[in-house]
């Protein structure tokens, strides 16, 4: 299990990063915390005859205030980094209660933010969260910057829209309206393997306690982060009830995503799942914008 | 006796050198001028072998050879039978067919090694590895048991009329007549699927031919050293004393270890002397799925006979055992689970015959329980599956079978792994299942918690398993221990070693006796040219085979040491005492003088040493068992399931273990606690999954899923002690105890946590995705009543 092999180049800035990438393009990858790409590389599964590495790139690695109230992560931020940040817990309490389900402190502590974005993983919970919160990603090359939102970033299996030469370097996270509720349930074999089946819900309820906007995303459950948007449309307008939740769970499961099967479970097991932690994170999501009403 | 080390928590020698990474590895041998080496292995798991092109390769710089089975010219044979049938009994039938250094002509599965690239470095290796053309004939692939015996099925071994690799039936009583007796009959179908060892070190291999010396060294993560050494030089044509085997510490054994001999132990050793330079070979964790041996993997037609009460009249087991693409290790593992299957119950009619099988897989080899935890799977199943149908509390059930303290030496019949009709030692296995059952507080959940859990909506079951591992069989071991100049005292023997404590556990057995500190006792494992007489670390034998041998040799340098120091201090030797380093006589505490000085006298420089004894105070002992001494344990769990997600949680995990005196509990627990983990695996995790083509799907750490700390249980252990009247001792083995009864046990306490539904569980190991199909499937069989 040793790489093929490959050149090797350290740049110190961003800009020499894109320069490097606009050279060699489609011949390089880009390291991050090497969490995905090493084994990879090992298992001789990619081999890019070049690697920019972007370790050494201080200036990506930042948690920062939004201007909109909510969270700027740049690409080099490590999972561990998110997990202990204070700014993070508050902001995107969402983002910042996944990283402990993400892999063990190992990895965590070389994994980052934007390679888990730009790896595309529909099992990772990162991709699934950014979009669940409406997210958006800053894409840089040396022929200028674009924003893309993350419902438009992510293409396919580990596909996005990156181009060879373009690099991610910010995620911005925006805030939730006010009386919002959220929830991550997940069902993984051990707490630290990517999950059998995920969902991220985001609610939010008006003044009566109706509802008022729901989001409802999947991990694990099609080529990319599968978003139920019509049993999240189902709940708008409705109060709170395990019939509605109910009701969602099953367009969500049996209508919107598409598991496969593999060794760990069925596609059937998956929707069953699905289901079940649907109405589980419904239930915790509304309970959650029920009491910040109160509070509020 | 009254002992001041033996069973003491006593912490262990060798962790400083462990935990600060001093600790010398396979893969920590450096030698000047040393190459690397990467294997070519087969993408297919059954094909014909057409041509293989290494001439690329060889031009690939930094290569220094490309070798085939062609190459290997004369060189190229099968690896030695490691273990025959038994020659006792009767009808058996057994076709040896094992593996070779290089595959040559045909494919038997998926990983087998086709050609090995040796190079300056083993990334170079790996990039030559693929520039070597292989044309294939791909043949049907063999992986079912039961469709690899049809007539119409393909073999594996083209010059054998069937798949059939071994038959071998065994019975004792009459099971018809008990049968016809019976008031009930229970029946059922088990199925035991395949896991991995995987162990934390992998395989690794470096061998060094000195032409000046013409001596050969070889590093090796064998549990075996001493017949590795004796086999390379038989198949190098070398003197014995012309090589020498070095074991250094190993990250875990667990069986595949002793598989004797791996292609690359075949082939590394070869190439170094070919190339006369020094070649390493360190097996990477893919090649290790692919290319260790592994185990479980049968399936059982089981019959049970019982009267009313609930007495177990007879028993029937008959099965078949996967052995993979050849079997050099003979039939230890399904002997085993004939050994196993009726537990450590009173059984009087029993009936099994096991068919062994040759298919596309990875040969099997006995992996930590070796065949036990089938066995035990079998009983325990049967039992509860008894206890429904009679209507009776599947405690109360076992504790009516249990064979009675007062029936040890227990005549079993049934010839296990040692060859011989097995014979229980002794035992005390009702106190070891109330232990149990008194810490886990069985009585109290069933009659109060778990009726509150359930009124509260949660799936809580208990289980409880009882269990006998026959360990520490023959043929021997042998120590030798040396008082030296410093009062520091060597131990030296031939077993390997591979974390389970010796450097500890042997140290305390040598200090017992002679009064020295246990840190002061140096031991020396697995090196050849230490200690050359010997087999190996397996079978949960290392403690009290070798252990044995330690005890001996210790007991008679104190009497060289009571003899001398008698003479030396002018006292008759029965008011002599040992103790801290010293021999001095009892009451007259400045009368003394210390081991290191009588060492010295033991050994002058001038005079001469009397006729008729020897110089130092040294002495070797071997111990060879009559038969092996068998060990008694009981589980028991409690087990929570969300009955939507088939995610678990372990409530209370509770172990009651007898294997005889206890030599330190804090290794003992240790290896309980390693053994429950691997057990766990089996229960819920562990399984090798491959595709219609024998491939391999999950041969990573990704995909494989290994139990790790987030889950384990906390582990309450208790000891009992009925020490084995066989050695002096008292001890008995238990590496393996810890993973044998645990998915019988898994299974028990999840049908118990599913009260409202008809679960039964006959496979293992489960998943929660078959756990949901096999919830799914009661649920519609109900509809269907
Ligand atoms: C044992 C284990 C368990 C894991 N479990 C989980 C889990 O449960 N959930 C989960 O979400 N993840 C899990 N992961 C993955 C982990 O989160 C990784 O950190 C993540 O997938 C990749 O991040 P990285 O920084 O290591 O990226 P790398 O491996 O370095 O890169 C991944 C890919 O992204 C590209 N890339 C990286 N950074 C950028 C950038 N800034 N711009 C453009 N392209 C870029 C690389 O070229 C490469 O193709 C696990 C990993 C391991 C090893």
């Amino acid at each position: 299990m040793k790489p093929a092999p490959f050149e090797y180049f350290a740049p110190a800035s961003t800009d020499e990063a894109l320069s490097l990438l606009a050279e060699h393009g489609y011949d390089a990858k880009v390291l991050a915390g090497g969490q995905s790409l090493i084994p990879m590389m090992n298992f001789r599964l990619v081999q890019p005859s070049i690697l920019v590495d972007l370790n050494n790139i201080a200036e990506l690695a930042y948690i920062r205030e939004g201007d909109d109230g909510g969270l700027r992560i740049g690409a080099m931020t490590r999972h561990r980094q998110v997990e202990t940040s204070p700014l993070a817990a508050e902001r995107a309490p969402l983002i910042h209660v996944a990283m402990s389900k993400i892999a063990y402190p190992q990895v965590r502590t070389r994994g980052t933010f934007g390679g888990s974005v730009s790896h595309a993983d529909p099992s990772a919970e990162l991709p699934a969260l950014s979009l669940a919160l409406g997210g958006k990603f800053r894409l840089r090359s040396q022929r200028g910057e674009r924003w893309v939102a993350a419902e438009d970033f992510f293409v396919s299996l580990f596909t996005t829209v990156l181009e060879p030469d373009e690099l991610l370097v910010e995620a911005s996270i925006p805030p939730m309206p006010p009386r919002s509720g959220w929830s991550l349930q997940e069902v993984a074999r051990r707490p630290h393997d990517f999950a059998l089946m995920g969902v991220a819900a985001v609610v939010t309820l008006n003044e009566k306690g109706v509802c008022d906007g729901a989001r409802l995303v999947f991990i694990s459950a099609g080529d990319r982060p599968i978003a139920a948007e019509r049993a999240a449309e189902s709940l708008k307008g409705q109060a709170p009830s395990s019939k509605v939740m109910e009701e969602a769970a099953e367009i969500a499961s049996m209508q919107e995503i598409d598991p496969s099967s593999d060794i760990h479970a069925t596609a059937e097991f998956r929707r069953h799942l699905a289901n079940v932690l649907t109405r589980r994170a419904l239930e915790q999501a509304f309970q959650r914008a029920a009491e910040t009403k109160q509070e509020g | 006796m009254d002992r001041k080390l033996i069973g003491k928590r006593v912490v262990r020698n060798e962790d400083p050198r462990l935990l600060t990474g001093h600790a010398q590895f396979v893969d920590d041998v450096h030698l000047p001028g040393m190459l690397h080496a990467a294997f070519l292995r087969s993408e297919y798991a059954h094909a014909r072998l057409l041509k293989v092109d290494v001439s690329k390769a060889r031009q690939h710089p930094g290569v220094v050879a490309v070798f085939t089975a062609e190459d290997m010219g004369k060189d190229w044979f099968p690896g030695p039978p490691l273990v025959s049938p038994p020659p006792t009994v009767k009808d058996v039938v057994f076709h040896s067919r094992r593996q070779v250094p290089l595959a040559k002509d045909k494919i038997r599965h998926a990983g087998e090694a086709i050609a090995v690239v040796i190079a300056e470095s083993r990334y170079i290796a790996e990039d030559a590895v693929e520039e070597i053309e292989v044309e294939y004939e791909p043949l049907p692939v063999v992986l079912d048991l039961e469709q690899a015996l049809q007539p119409d099925s393909p073999l594996v071994h083209d010059d054998l009329e069937s798949n059939l690799a071994a038959r071998l039936s065994q019975k004792k009583g009459d099971y018809e007549a008990a049968r016809r007796q019976a008031d009930v009959i229970v029946k059922r179908r088990i199925v035991i699927e395949r896991g991995a060892a995987a162990a934390m070190e992998n395989r690794g291999i470096v061998a060094h031919w000195d032409a000046q010396s013409e001596h050969l060294t070889i590093w090796d993560t064998t549990q075996a050293p001493i017949p590795i050494r004796n086999g390379t030089a038989a198949r190098l044509g070398l003197s014995e004393h012309q090589v020498r085997v070095i074991a250094p510490f190993i990250g875990g054994g667990f069986g595949p270890k002793i598989m004797m001999f791996y292609p690359e132990e075949m082939v590394i050793p070869w190439a170094a002397k070919q190339l006369n330079r020094p070649v390493k070979w360190i097996e990477d964790r893919r090649e290790n799925f692919y290319a260790t041996t592994q185990e479980r993997g049968q399936i059982h037609d089981v019959e049970m006979a019982l009267s009313r009460d609930g007495r177990v009249l007879g028993l029937k087991d008959d099965f078949l055992h996967d052995t993979g693409a050849y079997d050099p290790y003979g039939l230890t593992i399904p002997l085993n689970t004939q050994s196993h299957n009726m537990g450590g119950y009173d059984i009087r009619n029993y009936s099994s015959e096991f068919k062994v099988v040759f298919t596309n897989r990875i040969i099997a080899t006995p992996v930590r329980g070796a065949g036990r935890p089938h066995g035990i799977f079998v009983i325990e199943r049967m039992m509860d599956a008894a206890a429904r149908e009679l209507g009776m509390d599947p405690i109360e059930l076992r504790k009516r079978n249990l064979i009675p303290p007062d029936a040890f030496p227990y005549e079993h019949q049934i010839i296990d792994q040692a060859f011989a009709p097995l014979i229980l030692d002794s035992g005390n296995y009702k106190a070891v299942v109330d232990k149990a059952l008194e810490i886990i507080g069985y009585e109290k959940f069933i009659k109060e918690e778990q009726p509150r859990l359930r009124r509260e909506g949660k799936y809580v079951g208990i289980g409880v398993v009882p269990f006998i591992e026959t360990t520490g069989v023959g043929p021997y071991e042998g120590a030798r221990v040396t008082v030296e100049a410093s009062g520091k005292v060597n131990v030296t023997t031939g077993i390997g070693t591979q974390g389970q404590g010796h450097f500890t556990s042997f140290a305390q057995i040598v200090a017992e006796q002679l009064g020295v500190k246990v840190s002061d006792v140096r031991i020396v494992t697995g090196d050849t040219s230490e200690f050359h007489w010997g087999t190996g670390t397996f079978a949960s034998r290392g403690a009290v085979v070798a252990g044995s041998a330690v005890h001996a040799a210790a007991k008679s340098v104190r009497q060289k040491v009571l003899k001398l120091a008698s003479k030396v201090l002018e006292a008759p030797e029965e008011e002599l005492e040992l103790e801290d380093g010293a021999v001095r006589v009892a009451d007259i505490p400045q009368k003394s003088i210390s081991l290191g000085e009588l060492a010295v006298l033991a050994n002058p420089l001038r005079g001469a040493v009397e006729p008729g004894t020897e110089p130092g105070l040294e002495s070797t002992s071997y111990y060879g068992p009559q038969y092996g001494a068998t060990a008694f344990g009981t589980h028991a769990m409690i087990l929570e399931v969300d009955p939507q997600t088939m995610m678990i949680k372990i409530r209370r995990y509770v172990v009651a273990e007898d294997c005889g005196t206890v030599l330190n509990p804090l290794i003992l627990e240790g290896q309980i606690h390693g053994g429950v983990s691997m057990g766990l695996g089996n229960a819920y995790y562990e399984k090798l999954h491959v595709d219609e083509n024998g491939q391999l799907l999950n041969a990573s750490f990704a995909d494989y899923l290994l139990v790790s700390s987030t889950e384990m249980p906390r582990i309450e252990v208790a000891h009992l002690e009925t020490p084995s009247p066989l050695n002096e001792l008292g001890a008995k083995g238990v590496g393996e105890a810890g993973a044998i009864p645990v998915p019988a046990l898994f299974a028990q306490a999840l049908e118990n946590a599913f009260y409202d539904r008809k679960l039964e569980v006959l496979e293992m190991p489960l998943s929660p995705n078959r756990l949901f199909e096999l919830l799914r499937e009661a649920q519609e069989n109900e509809k269907s009543v």
